[in-house]
């Protein structure tokens, strides 16, 4: 685990049990086994893993929801399983399903929220930072996903915490929304709070993430810069600026053995589509052309791009469907 | 945008009124709650009036019956009303959310007891507005206990409605709360003296929190007299019920 210069949250040896459920014949379900992790203030950390991972469980144990069964939780100074509106007032929660009154409406909400701090933000420059003017006379109920979620950061921003939780700050955001949400964090990032989100999207990771923990199946798998998990299980391969994936089209059933490197993994992800990942070198690309050129087959597609933190993570989690 | 300095909660008790008032507020702008509320009860005192069926019971229909209307009152909003809606804050994750703020999970609880009764001393106010002019005329002996006794009804009622809407699907909050106050203010000693109910209810009914608050208020507005018993039994549920909610109630 890395040291931040100012750590804000510290997980240690995180366990959670949850239950007793029915279908497990009354026993009870270990949903978290062992989950570590440092942020940092004017950081950015996420948790990034697959649906059921355990990474919701985690930040609501560090809010304080949920009761942990086992570990250490430090967050500002305090363990949040005990720590009252002190602590609180310090910490700004977006909840994944938003936990908004559906018949609120935003701005009286939002004044509501503010009136629990003492120095709240102004309440009309997060209405029109977050565009939320523009709905300002709606229902909750009646807001589009990403409405509700430009809300719910708004009431988790009002109080001026020092640290945020975001669980899935992307979910039913379109393009637009997305970009100003990812906007605000950086500059939130920027001006010293501490930020942790959950995410099931490499690609909210890739964008967003100063530091990245990998968690599957209720614990810590892999961790890093974004940079460096990109090199992940790739500690071996001699060109380590050549890792790339190449995808192409072409006839079914073909078989490559032979025709690039050993240590580059070659499939066929759908009928005629292929994929190869690895530290592919100009002379893989020879090859491979030379192979095609030899078999008169022309692809029907072709593109390169550096590995994505997506193959990483297929790599650490496993590629079945659990 | 500004950045971050100092974050502090508000003063507890700040927190707790603001709660307050803003469920209160929601409680008084949502249309079946108010019918529940005020428009039933009120249907209820005219119905009880205007005929026949507590002639024998008191001096005047409308002294026997404003006491089991002010129960009613009290069922409506602590037990079915606040049960509804804080059955579906848990289903939107809103409970969760609040005690993720300085209010917590504390100040999330007084706040609602705080508008339930909020509710209350208007509907008090409502029901005497019209009650009034109808020829009621209260033991005067009997108000404050039976003000008294009024906030306690709604005290045993908020935690059996907590109860209930802690524990299971909002829907089946919604079902179970609903029938209550049906089932509860037509036979379980509400609005009906238990003189007037068959034999087997007799029995019981003073066991119930309705029986028990609808018997102990017109004892006090009719008689000016302390029930004691009822306040005993609407202590022991105030009491169960409370302990039975902290014990059970899920957050999510």
């Amino acid at each position: 685990m890395r040291s931040p210069k100012s750590p804000v949250l510290t997980i240690d040896g995180l366990i959670k049990d949850v239950g007793p459920l029915p279908t497990l014949d009354g026993k009870m379900l270990r949903v978290v086994s062992d989950v570590s992790l440092v942020a940092g203030r004017g950081e950015v950390t996420a948790l990034l893993g697959a649906n059921g991972a355990g990474k919701t469980t985690t930040i609501e144990c560090a809010q304080g929801l949920q009761k942990r069964t086992g570990g250490s939780i430090t967050l500002l100074g305090s363990d949040p399983g005990t720590a009252g509106a002190e602590l609180r007032a310090r910490v700004g929660v977006m909840l994944q399903d938003g936990g908004l009154p559906p018949s609120a409406r935003p701005i009286p909400l939002l004044r509501h929220i503010a009136g629990m701090y003492r120095n709240p933000r102004p309440v009309d420059e997060l209405v029109q930072r977050l565009g939320i003017d523009s709905f300002s006379r709606t229902n909750v109920r009646r807001l589009s996903g990403g409405q509700k979620q430009r809300l719910a950061l708004a009431a988790a921003l009002i109080g001026n915490p020092e640290v945020l939780f975001l669980d899935e700050p992307s979910a039913g955001l379109d393009p637009q929304s997305r970009q100003l949400v990812f906007e605000l964090i950086a500059e939130l990032r920027d001006s010293g709070m501490g930020i942790i989100l959950t995410t099931h999207l490499m690609d909210d990771a890739q964008r967003l993430a100063d530091y990245v923990y990998i968690i599957d199946a209720g614990r810590n798998v892999a961790e890093g810069t974004v940079a460096q998990l990109l090199q992940h299980n790739m500690p071996e391969a001699p060109h380590r600026d050549h890792v790339r994936t190449l995808h192409f089209e072409a006839l079914p059933g073909l078989d490559f053995t032979g025709v690039l490197a050993a240590e580059i993994e070659i499939r066929e992800t759908r009928s005629g589509s292929y994929t190869a990942t690895g530290a592919l070198t100009p002379d893989d690309l020879a090859a491979l052309t030379a192979w095609w050129a030899h078999h008169g087959i022309m692809p029907g597609s072709l593109s390169m791009e550096a590995r994505s933190l997506e193959d990483v993570f297929l790599d650490i989690s496993g590629r079945e469907i659990r | 945008m500004t950045t971050a300095t100092g974050s502090a909660p508000a003063p507890l008790l700040r927190r707790i009124l603001l709660q307050g008032k803003y469920e209160a507020a929601t409680m008084l702008r949502n249309g079946e709650q108010l019918i529940l509320a005020v428009v039933l009860p009120l249907l209820a005192l005219i119905g009880l009036t205007v005929t026949p069926l507590l002639d024998g019971m008191g001096d005047s229909r409308v002294n026997v019956a404003v006491p089991g209307i002010l129960a009613l009152c009290a069922m409506s909003t602590a037990f079915t009303g606040q049960g509804i809606a804080t059955g579906f804050d848990r289903r939107y994750g809103v409970l969760r959310f609040l005690s993720t703020t300085p209010l917590g999970r504390a100040g999330l609880i007084a706040g609602k007891i705080l508008a339930v009764l909020a509710v209350l001393v208007i509907q008090v106010v409502i029901v005497a507005a019209v009650a009034l002019p109808l020829g009621w005329r209260p033991n005067l002996l009997g108000v404050l206990p039976g003000l008294g006794l009024l906030v306690l009804g709604a005290a045993a009622f908020t935690a059996l409605g907590l109860l209930v809407a802690g524990t299971v699907r909002p829907e089946a909050t919604l079902a179970i709360t609903n029938l209550l106050w049906i089932l509860l203010g037509a036979l379980g000693g509400i609005v009906i003296p238990m003189q007037r109910l068959p034999e087997l209810a007799q029995n019981t009914v003073h066991l119930l929190p309705s029986g028990s608050l609808g018997e102990g208020l017109r004892d006090a507005f009719l008689h000016g007299a302390v029930n004691g018993n009822a306040v005993l039994v609407l202590l022991m549920w105030t009491v169960l019920a409370g302990a039975a909610a902290i014990r059970w109630f899920k957050w999510n």
